[in-house]
């Protein structure tokens, strides 16, 4: 997949929200080599070569003007910068290990998933957008995209990958999605119904994985292991333990 | 739709074919295609007002649609048919009739 593409505009993220500007992509493999010794003549290594978008200069002068005025700190942004980033798939999977296992819990979460998970997970949600949460069956399968932008259900799964951003996924999975899950190793049979789920504007969507066979009896921790980033966007399923 | 009204699951709609030179939140492959209203998610102050910081009062109901994939794509449709759902505030949205 490529990943060029993906800038977003940042709607509803909070200051400090970096990951929304893909900066700093730039492949550095070629020069993390052992044999790179100092007697080159390239040019300084620049992160922002040939790549330097306004959004970014506007970003940089807004900063230092809300520090100047004494509106944020720097560590204010840092922290900001540092809670965003924390924060990983591992929630997300705890939570569909949970509706696995819980039948009440799963069905609360589907019905109104902010209340449903402050309750369970003891998380506040007050100011983070809007969430449904969408059940994977055997009879229909969901895959989540924001071909708008990058929206993304941040608070649970974290920062989004380059190719949810990416123009290619974006433009291609509401028009090809079978395809695109193919290329995702997701071959689903022919009878199961698609759906789509375009995130266009102020909800955010988190999937929960069909639960692979083989897991009866397993307990939260242990579920919860097998639960994918993927899964829960919708491009991969859940694998059945080895 | 007129501002206010509440559309039940189940009601056919199209979703407006306009093109306005501004900021919005309604793709564009969707406009003027009909589908279904899943359900309202509530009312939400209005993006095409906020992106240029006014408050975006009063909020809007912003609607869960579902479309076919071959009500959308027509010929240029690629795979078996699935479905699409969108979420579109209400002043996109306009009747579509019962064979929408």
């Amino acid at each position: 997949m490529s990943t060029h593409g993906g800038h977003g505009h940042g709607h509803g993220q909070g200051p400090g929200d970096h990951g929304e500007h893909d900066r700093g992509e730039h492949d550095h493999s070629e020069h993390d080599r052992g044999e790179h010794n100092h007697e080159h003549p390239h040019a300084p290594i620049d992160d922002l070569a040939g790549y330097r978008p306004e959004s970014l200069l506007l970003e940089q002068a807004l900063r230092e003007l809300l520090i100047e005025h004494g509106v944020l700190t720097a560590s204010d942004i840092q922290r900001q910068i540092d809670q965003t980033e924390s924060r990983t798939p591992v929630l997300g999977a705890q939570i569909v290990a949970r509706a696995w296992r819980d039948d009440a819990f799963r069905h609360a979460l589907l019905d109104e998933a902010k209340p449903a998970l402050g309750t369970a997970f003891a998380l506040d949600l007050a100011n983070t957008p809007e969430l449904t949460v969408l059940e994977n069956t055997a009879q229909v399968h969901h895959v989540v995209c924001c071909t708008l932008c990058s929206c993304y259900p941040r608070n649970i799964l974290g920062i989004p990958p380059a190719w949810y951003k990416s123009r290619e996924y974006r433009s291609r999975v509401v028009i090809e999605p079978r395809a695109v899950l193919r290329e995702f190793g997701t071959d689903l049979p022919p009878e199961r119904e698609i759906r789509v789920v375009d995130s266009t504007a102020d909800m955010r969507y988190l999937v929960i994985p069909l639960r692979p066979a083989g897991t009866e009896g397993w307990d939260e921790a242990r579920l919860a292991a097998l639960v994918t980033r993927d899964s829960m966007i919708g491009v991969a399923q859940v694998l059945p333990p080895a | 739709m007129t501002p206010g009204s509440r559309l039940a699951a189940g009601t056919p709609v199209r979703v407006r074919s306009g093109d306005p030179r501004t900021h919005c939140r309604t793709p564009h492959y969707l406009r003027g295609k009909c589908g279904i209203v899943v359900r309202a998610l509530g009312d939400y102050p209005n993006p095409e007002e906020l992106a240029y910081h006014r408050p975006g009062m009063p909020a809007l109901a912003l609607y869960q649609v579902e479309f076919d994939s071959a009500q959308v794509w027509g010929d240029r449709l690629r795979e078996a048919p699935y479905r699409i759902v969108a979420d579109i505030f209400e002043h996109w949205l306009e009747p579509a009739g019962a064979a929408g």
